[in-house]
């Protein structure tokens, strides 16, 4: 196998190791080819996201009194001024798009980095130490895994007020269990083996144990999970937004932009259907390569 | 003239077990009371069957877990680390070499960190210092500075093994304790193992002890040998001793239960076969 020779071929000059690591990540990462695809839609939506002011016809607020749901260009009454058409108050579609690709990568990065932070911080802990702290731990993230996880958004939400960052607070906080019951596993598998215990007799403290020992050897399963949740965060964050609860208009979120336009599904499917569509591809995409991630990761998975 | 680096009198350890919902609480008498002693630059082999509690014992000597009950001597100072925690000068004095090479490493380590965590958790020295040392060390071990900068799956058995010893000695112990150290190694490197590990003791008059189930390689190291059996030490005393005259009838069993693989037992044994 390509990757095996390169391992145990001579070693470049530098950081030969990790460099023969990301090569044999992205060979099993490569066998799979629909994570391939969702990594290279992913780019380009960043892209998209990165240069929406280039890229956009016009800004996202700006609404032309003349064409209030106009079709997207290829339609009857459509012009290629507007391409995928405007919505109720006359705001060009592709734009808002454009433009909403920024809020949900940034619902997703802003997310997961707290439900992360979070997740691992507590899973270490009840991993750790076992005992009442466990207990204590993992009965709260039980709880907050017994309601289902939109309900307890929007209670959050109705608690501390509508709005953006309110609302990636509340589905961090329950995303957040799902991290802190991997991590403790792991953290548990981990600890009772012998690099640990060697680690402990070279004299390592429970903070370096955790962090610099355990920690690392943990992370496969975290950065799968972590993706996956990143286009979790996306969805329900949409839904947020669809239930008025997330972005307030007239941010360029998905999510508000379906709710704004419910009222002309039968009139003007572009008006709903194009959100919808950014958002299905876009989780779609980042699920793939949370899928081949997982291929790449998971050394029981690797065909070797 | 001989100093004792380690002494256990009496050690006793017990496990708790169950204690669920429904089932009572059952104590497991894991090691029952064991005494010992090993002088500088001597070998304690300590022999047993699985889960004889050999392994608990050399958990307890690598002051990793407390004792139940029992008093246990470092270079004359006496240790409870259930009672008075560890200090970092006790930490220095013992250290292990774990049976799987395969487990006793930090996969995500590099060989340079491995050897290098020690110094910069147990002392001062700077990163220069320490990578000096950590080199000669891999030297010592047979290993060259190449190996450095690599990652333990890059290694073999034989060699983890060499790196995990590297390790332990990079505190300068004066007790090491090797459990199992040569049992998931193949024959041929098995002997490499043990000879780098004989000499190492001539050189830096380390003391052992010897965790086995192996009696030739014990018959190779020990000086003094020890039996254990569910928990209790059943025959104790020199090597010659215990191999010459062994009192216990579960020692009999053991030394009999060996494969000989001497070319006079082999013809004994096909003449025997003939003959039948």
């Amino acid at each position: 196998m390509m990757s095996q020779s390169t391992e145990i071929g001579p070693m470049a000059a530098g950081n030969p190791d990790r460099l023969t690591g990301l090569r044999t990540f992205w060979y099993y990462f490569s066998v799979n080819r629909g994570a391939v695809i969702g990594l290279f839609v992913f780019i380009l939506l960043v892209l998209a996201a990165l240069f929406a002011p280039l890229l956009a016809p016009y800004a996202p607020d700006v609404q032309d009194k003349t064409a209030f749901l106009r079709p997207p260009a290829w339609q009857d009454g459509g012009s290629t001024q507007y391409l995928l058409g405007t919505d109720p108050v006359g705001r060009d579609i592709l734009s808002r798009l454009l433009y909403g690709a920024r809020f949900s990568l940034l619902i997703g990065a802003v997310v997961v980095s707290l439900a992360l932070t979070g997740g691992i911080t507590l899973g270490l802990l009840a991993g750790y130490f076992r005992g009442w702290v466990d207990v204590a731990i993992m009965r709260v993230m039980d709880l907050i895994l017994a309601f289902p996880s939109l309900l307890l958004a929007l209670v959050m939400v109705t608690i501390l007020g509508p709005g953006l960052f309110n609302a990636m607070l509340a589905i961090a906080l329950v995303l957040q269990p799902h991290f802190a019951r991997l991590v403790r596993a792991a953290v548990m598998a981990e600890k009772s083996r012998e690099y640990v215990v060697a680690a402990k007799v070279a004299g390592a403290g429970h903070i370096r144990q955790m962090l610099r020992t355990i920690l690392p050897n943990c992370l496969g399963p975290l950065i799968v999970q972590g993706t996956l949740s990143f286009s979790n965060a996306i969805l329900e964050a949409a839904a947020l937004g669809f239930l008025g609860l997330g972005a307030q208009p007239p941010t360029p979120e998905w999510g508000t932009m379906l709710a704004s336009a419910r009222e002309f599904i039968l009139r003007a499917w572009w008006v709903v259907t194009f959100p919808g569509l950014a958002i299905l591809i876009t989780v779609l995409a980042i699920n793939l390569i949370g899928d081949g991630l997982r291929d790449a990761l998971d050394p029981k998975l690797r065909r070797s | 003239m001989s100093i004792k680096v380690v002494e256990g009198k009496n050690i006793v350890r017990d496990y708790h077990v169950g204690g669920g919902l429904f089932r009572a609480q059952r104590t497991v008498h894991a090691v029952k009371g064991v005494s010992f002693s090993v002088d500088k630059g001597k070998t304690l082999a300590i022999v047993g069957e699985s889960g004889c509690g050999k392994s608990t014992l050399a958990r307890i000597i690598t002051l990793i877990d407390p004792a139940t009950s029992g008093e246990l001597f470092i270079d004359g100072n006496k240790v409870d680390i259930a009672k008075d925690g560890l200090s970092k000068e006790m930490r220095r004095k013992v250290q292990i070499v774990f049976q799987n090479p395969y487990g006793s490493l930090n996969p995500r380590q590099k060989i340079g960190d491995v050897l290098g965590e020690p110094l910069l958790i147990n002392t001062g020295k700077p990163a220069e210092e320490r990578r000096d040392l950590a080199m000669k060390m891999l030297k010592k071990v047979g290993l060259g500075p190449e190996h450095y900068n690599r990652y333990p799956h890059m290694f073999s058995g034989g060699q983890r093994q060499r790196i995990a010893i590297a390790r332990a000695l990079m505190l300068n112990p004066s007790l090491l304790v090797l459990d199992e150290p040569v049992s998931a190694l193949d024959l041929s490197v098995q002997a490499q193992v043990l000879n780098l590990l004989a000499d190492l003791q001539d050189e830096f008059q380390l003391t052992y002890v010897f965790i086995s189930h192996d009696l030739s390689v014990v018959r190779y190291i020990a000086d003094d040998v020890m039996v254990m059996y569910f928990g209790e030490a059943v025959e104790y005393g020199s090597r010659e001793e215990v191999f010459a005259d062994p009192k216990h009838s579960y020692t009999k069993t053991l030394f009999a239960a060996t494969p000989r693989a001497d070319v006079a037992s082999i013809k004994a044994r096909l003449a025997k076969k003939k003959a039948a």
